[in-house]
């Protein structure tokens, strides 16, 4: 018993809700790199130790598999703060934020830099509840500063919008440039 | 003094000028800002400084760099809360100063303590620059090799109470970096026939992904907040005269500073911890601490800020980084096929002391602009954080994609956004991560290259320097062992169980 409650102190730390989840996904991850170790990596003939391929993923995937299994043993016997399911489902609240994220890059090509800018910062200023008319003056200033120091002045690369083949001739050039 | 004066021509080009002024102001406001750190904002503009000369983009880095714990003492103080990591310690004895109304005095004395923490770093860089200069030719591929695993060792270590998480996610690093087709014997390492993960994993998107977009997402989730509101008023150089009083304190912390600075994989944390309890043991009123000691508060902030500096040491000299925002610098240097390294120091010391003098003018510069603005950053800082995190989202968007103009790019940064979340909600280290995605690509072609010249295991340490740095290796891991049995003796858990006694694990 005493043996127990030694092994429980050494390993014992403080641990937030969902850790235990996260431990046992990067150690089933890890797992997962070890099986395929010979399959994607090289053991190449005429070649010494340390120019092997294979030499680096197998010290990192190893020392994931080995850090990864103290570190789950760590969470298992460190006192629970209860909360898991609350904090997972926060975790997955994130996917609605990459999908927003995802459809402004696609649109970018399409619709331009700074129209699609002016129309995500909109969108989402009012997705994250902010509905007077002060905050959405804010966010369209944002929105159309952002691309003009960016593309226009600091001429960082991103493509002009197909959209913009269609301006009239005058503002078709300016907009191709700057944004 | 020619180089000095060579390096003082290059710093006088107007562009290095301009991006210093921007980098420092635009630093100082970013630090103030409860929830972009310094590491989300050279994030973003990494990208951009690409298209600038080194000198630049290197001056707008250091700037934002160097300037931000400047401005996160200022809610630190204030309103109790951090405007970066490293500000943490000064919420200890700053608001209790601001709540016996002396907040005033409490960052007048943060102003100053920074200040003298980073011009006393960078004098003694310019002091050690020509020693450095001297002693780094001696660094060959096995040294190189040996102070590249140190980092990696002392960054798992420094993570008291979590090492087995640092240990797996520096592992994680590493692997991110063997991903793709590796460029000497041309084989696929974990690509699973896949193209988009033949080019690997690169490493702005990831940095990206875990600081930027994170971050944002984050801010995006949580519940709305803005800071309270807050007013100082006074001179704010008074407290020049009352940190002359605690001089011994104030030098010692920026010493130490400056030597955990130089040592790969350590950084402001451990600087502040050390100065800090030096500071207390060392102190005639030791009660005082926790309860607006300026003592404290010096210790503090001339420790975090003299951290800056120093860390240029091994990014310069050896080409390799001690922390995340030094590792994004990396980047800048390898665009422009600049290799930071010992040749820097043997035939560009003109562009070392013209990166030296900019830290000397970027703490010039903050402080003038602080002793004029801090009720105007005050209001600033009051942008709710939602807001906050729409615009970390937007800006995001243009350091992954103008990469590479790639959608796959943004796709693999959104996913890294996701893990950064769960582990900054965790409070695991992200650093790691990024320290053993660069230091794992140095250790493998290092490594390739030393074993070339060794016969036998004891010729790897059998020069000088790679014998001190072997034995160093050993040091840590003797001490780390030590104080983990010494902890376990006195039935001290490794880490304080109860969140009372958690601290961030997250940097910049």
């Amino acid at each position: 018993m005493t043996h127990i409650k030694y092994f429980q102190e050494l390993f014992q730390r403080y641990r937030r809700p969902g850790d235990l989840v996260f431990a046992v996904v990067f150690l089933v991850f890890a797992l997962f790199l070890l099986s395929q170790l010979g399959e994607q990596t090289k053991w190449v003939k005429r070649t010494k130790w340390f120019g092997q391929p294979s030499l680096w993923p197998s010290i990192a995937v190893w020392g994931m598999v080995i850090f990864g299994a103290f570190h789950l043993l760590g969470s298992m016997v460190s006192p629970r703060i209860y909360g898991r399911l609350k904090e997972i489902m926060f975790w997955l609240r994130s996917l609605e934020y990459v999908v927003y994220f995802l459809a402004y890059v696609a649109i970018v090509p399409l619709a331009g830099y700074l129209p699609s800018t002016i129309l995500f910062a909109l969108f989402l200023t009012l997705r994250a509840g902010f509905h007077r008319p002060q905050h959405l003056a804010f966010s369209l200033l944002f929105a159309v500063c952002v691309p003009l120091i960016f593309r226009g002045f600091l001429q960082v690369k991103i493509p002009a919008g197909e959209i913009y083949q269609h301006l009239p001739d005058a503002l078709r050039a300016f907009a191709l440039t700057y944004l | 003094m020619d180089t000095l004066l060579s390096g003082l021509q290059i710093l006088a080009q107007w562009q290095v000028l301009a991006a210093l002024v921007i980098g420092s102001i635009g630093g100082v406001v970013i630090g103030a800002l409860p929830g972009v750190g310094p590491a989300v904002a050279i994030a973003i503009l990494l990208p951009a400084t690409f298209a600038f000369e080194p000198i630049v983009g290197l001056s707008l880095l250091l700037g934002i760099y160097g300037s931000s714990m400047y401005g996160g003492a200022i809610p630190a103080i204030l309103i109790n809360t951090p405007g970066t990591p490293a500000n943490a310690l000064t919420t200890y004895d700053g608001y209790p100063m601001t709540k016996r109304k002396e907040g005033h005095r409490a960052l007048s004395l943060a102003y100053t303590a920074s200040f003298f923490g980073g011009i006393f770093s960078v004098i003694c860089l310019i002091l050690l620059a020509p020693l450095l200069a001297l002693v780094a030719p001696h660094f060959g591929s096995r040294e190189i090799f040996l102070a590249a695993f140190m980092g990696i060792l002392l960054v798992v270590v420094a993570h008291r109470g979590q090492t087995f998480a640092a240990g797996m996610l520096a592992c994680f690093g590493i692997f991110l970096n063997t991903v793709g087709l590796e460029p000497v014997k041309y084989t696929k390492r974990f690509t699973f026939d896949q193209t988009w993960l033949s080019s690997g994993f690169d490493l702005i998107v990831v940095v990206l992904g875990l600081f930027a977009l994170s971050q944002a997402f984050l801010l995006l989730i949580e519940k709305d907040h803005a800071p309270g509101e807050a007013h100082v008023q006074g001179n704010m150089l008074s407290g020049m005269k009352e940190l002359l009083g605690i001089k011994r304190i104030a030098t010692v912390s920026s010493s130490l500073g400056v030597l955990m600075g130089m040592i790969p994989g350590v950084g402001e944390f451990t600087a502040q911890f050390l100065s800090y309890t030096y500071a207390q043991k060392s102190s005639k009123t030791p009660d005082a601490f926790g309860n607006g000691s300026p003592e404290g508060l010096v210790a503090s902030e001339a420790a975090n800020n003299a951290v800056p500096g120093a860390a240029m040491i091994p990014l310069l000299a050896l080409g390799i980084p001690g922390e995340a925002l030094t590792a994004m610098m990396l980047s800048v240097f390898y665009v422009h096929n600049v290799i930071p390294g010992p040749q820097l120091f043997e035939t560009q010391l003109d562009f070392v002391m013209a990166l030296y003098l900019a830290l000397i003018l970027l703490n010039v510069i903050v402080l003038v602009f602080l002793l004029f603005s801090t009720n105007l950053l005050l209001k600033i800082i009051q942008i709710p954080t939602r807001f906050l995190g729409m615009m970390i989202l937007i800006l995001s968007f243009i350091g992954v994609y103008s990469l590479r103009n790639s959608i796959t790019d943004c796709a693999i940064a959104a996913g890294f956004g996701v893990l950064g979340l769960i582990l900054k909600r965790l409070n695991l280290p992200i650093v790691p991560i990024i320290l053993g995605m660069v230091l794992g690509g140095i250790m493998e072609v290092k490594l390739r290259a030393a074993m070339a010249a060794v016969k036998t295991p004891i010729d790897f340490i059998s020069r000088p320097i790679a014998a001190i740095i072997f034995v160093m290796i050993i040091g840590i891991l003797v001490l780390h062992i030590r104080t983990l049995i010494r902890e376990q003796k006195a039935k001290q858990k490794p880490e304080p169980v109860g969140p009372d006694y958690e601290h961030s694990s997250q940097q910049g």
